[in-house]
């Protein structure tokens, strides 16, 4: 039994029935990092010690008839942007090089309390900024469909563990599109739960307004048990929604689209987008027709300029919440020879701790925030992002839900977009809107473009606290589509190579 | 031209970030091309339109002030830079005169 094949509710199931310990299924996962890893290099950390004592204690207690959730004994690998006491947390960034968390995040702590077994910290843009991660401090992640393209970002460390059987389950964070662009890019399935319905606690701050974490994996009903798992409301983040999680599971398991109204917007389509994306986009909204869902148009007109309030508002925010890096309490120190004052240390540290597009945004925020130019940039990102709000609103009078592709291109190679700041944001232009305006939107596999036979992503957009609505029409897509292919889309992935021995067999037809 | 490469010098000044005069000819130019690119905001016709700084609506969240365990100050220091005393060490805070 190859039991880095699994999905995560397989996994459970074989957990709960006795059939394979915990120890046994976190052994093989970390074996397959080790296996893989120096290809892809999705983990700055693996925590290969602490995932085996937590698998042993989810042994005993279920030795010992205690009574255990469907994630326990669930391997699960965190994006370091999560703090962890007893692993380190980076977020990508020189300046946090070796920095050991004396505090859980909240989304670790109750991954732990579900006996989840944390495997490693993933890989990530520096501080979440970017759509590649390329800019990690500590080099990039590679495709696992193929190695020299990028993995999406900034959760693709999350992102590639998945896509390449290191984990069945990851956490990721999106701010702009962090989650979802990346599983688009590689094969997988990524949600980004309504704003305030994941919690912020001990999540490192890039733009706090927008931040929400949120999990991936490789099929839509693992994706929605580890929603279940991390999501609801938390007494420690001040913008956390007191109100029960959405009903996701049952949703992922009901996967039924039938008199649903499907909305397709209008202006994520045309200019810039790779004709195979929208080949797939077009014959994943055919089928959900076919399904019984009714298919609409939708206009969202001021969605156009989603990208430039986005690239005024994140940058703001981060050059506020970046000011905590002073070299004061914790992280690297800079210059300190005992005759510098703190201002200098302080500045040669953020020289020397932060990459380029880190620097890139903090100082576009100071500008944005300018007095004089305030109401020019800030100001009038915050109104653009009301006018966004208010073509959500009437969009989801006309429709349950709206689809779009996730992003315009397929996974573009490494080194391609790195010096190219607005090349990369565009990666961002489709998952933007559902930040600014906070609702819930998930990212499933639609095919592979028939250009470089790398996969695209349906997106799926509800409404605030809507999100079983993602579930049910994202798990109706994924049946179907899994159905016409004769297996899911990942088992196409080439990139590790072909030789492992549970790869043959189990591949026929082309997607 | 939307930003000069002296104003992103002084921006990196009041950022605390000591840019080299490489940075600033790399960085400059791809400020302008991005500024220009966000500037269409102002193309927006908003007036009236209230900002939004948040999507949730949330105004004023409380938690009862009730006394709970922090921190120990080995914890709190374990990170530190320097430490002295059981007390953060920073570098001098006032110019010399």
């Amino acid at each position: 039994m190859e039991l880095t094949r699994k999905t995560a509710a397989e996994l459970s199931a074989l957990l709960a029935g006795g059939e394979v310990s915990a120890e046994e299924v976190t052994a093989a996962h970390l074996d397959r990092i080790a296996g893989c890893d120096d290809r892809v290099h999705a983990f700055l950390h693996v925590a290969a010690d602490g995932a085996v004592a937590a698998a042993r204690e989810v042994d005993r207690r279920r030795a010992a008839g205690d009574e255990l959730g469907p994630l326990a004994g669930v391997p699960v690998a965190l994006k370091d942007v999560f703090t962890t006491i007893g692993a380190p947390t980076t977020c990508g960034s020189r300046i946090l090089d070796g920095w050991q968390p004396p505090y859980d995040a909240t989304i670790t702590r109750r991954l732990r309390q579900a006996g989840a077994i944390i495997l490693g910290k993933t890989n990530m843009d520096e501080f979440a900024m970017g759509s590649s991660t390329e800019n990690s401090a500590f080099g990039p992640t590679r495709n696992p469909w193929n190695l020299s393209r990028v993995p999406g970002g900034s959760s693709g460390g999350s992102s590639a563990a998945v896509a390449a059987y290191q984990a069945p389950l990851a956490v990721g964070t999106d701010t702009g599109g962090s989650i979802r662009q990346p599983a688009s890019v590689c094969g997988i399935v990524g949600t980004k739960p309504t704003y305030g319905g994941s919690s912020r606690y001990g999540l490192v701050a890039f733009a706090s307004s927008l931040d929400t974490p949120g999990p991936l994996a490789r099929t839509v009903l693992d994706a929605a048990l580890l929603h279940e798992a991390i999501c609801g409301y938390d007494p420690m983040d001040s913008t956390s929604i007191d109100a029960p999680v959405p009903p996701v599971v049952a949703a992922a398991r009901q996967a039924d689209v039938s008199g649903m109204r499907i909305g397709v917007v209008t202006e994520l389509s045309g200019e810039g987008y790779q004709p195979g994306v929208m080949a797939r986009f077009a014959e994943a909204v055919e089928l959900l027709e076919s399904l019984g869902a009714k298919v609409t148009e939708v206009s969202c007109p001021n969605f156009r300029y989603a990208l430039p309030a986005y690239y005024l508002i994140a940058p703001s925010e981060c050059s506020s919440n970046l000011a905590r890096f002073d070299a004061m309490r914790y992280g690297l120190r800079v210059g300190d020879d005992g005759s510098a004052g703190a201002e200098e240390v302080m500045s040669l540290t953020r020289e020397a701790g932060f990459g380029d597009e880190v620097k890139r945004r903090i100082i576009l925020g100071a500008y944005a925030l300018s007095s004089g130019y305030y109401d020019a940039y800030y100001g009038k990102a915050q109104q653009v992002r009301t006018l966004i709000i208010r073509d959500f609103e009437a969009a989801f009078g006309q429709a349950d839900v709206l689809v779009s592709p996730v992003t315009p291109t397929t996974a573009f190679g490494i080194g391609e977009r790195a010096d190219d700041p607005m090349a990369m944001y565009l990666a961002d232009l489709c998952t933007i809107p559902s930040d600014l305006a906070g609702n819930a939107a998930i990212s499933v596999p639609c095919g592979l473009a028939s250009e470089d036979g790398l996969p695209a992503g349906l997106q799926v957009m509800a409404p605030v606290m809507a999100d079983d609505r993602l579930y049910r029409v994202a798990a109706a897509a994924e049946a179907a589509l899994t159905e016409r292919w004769g297996h899911p889309l990942i088992a196409e992935a080439k990139g590790l190579g072909t030789s492992e021995p549970w790869f043959s067999g189990e591949r026929g037809g082309s997607a | 031209m939307a930003i000069t490469r002296d104003e992103v010098a002084h921006l990196a000044r009041l950022s605390r970030i000591a840019l080299t005069d490489a940075e600033l000819d790399h960085l400059a130019p791809q400020l302008d091309q991005i500024i220009t690119a966000v500037a269409q905001v102002q193309e927006v016709a908003a007036e009236g339109i209230p900002p939004t700084s948040h999507a949730t609506g949330l105004v004023n969240v409380y938690r009862d002030d009730e006394p709970r365990p922090c921190l120990t100050p080995a914890d709190a220091l374990s990170q530190a830079p320097a430490v002295e005393q059981q007390r953060f060490r920073v570098p001098r805070i006032l110019a010399e005169e």
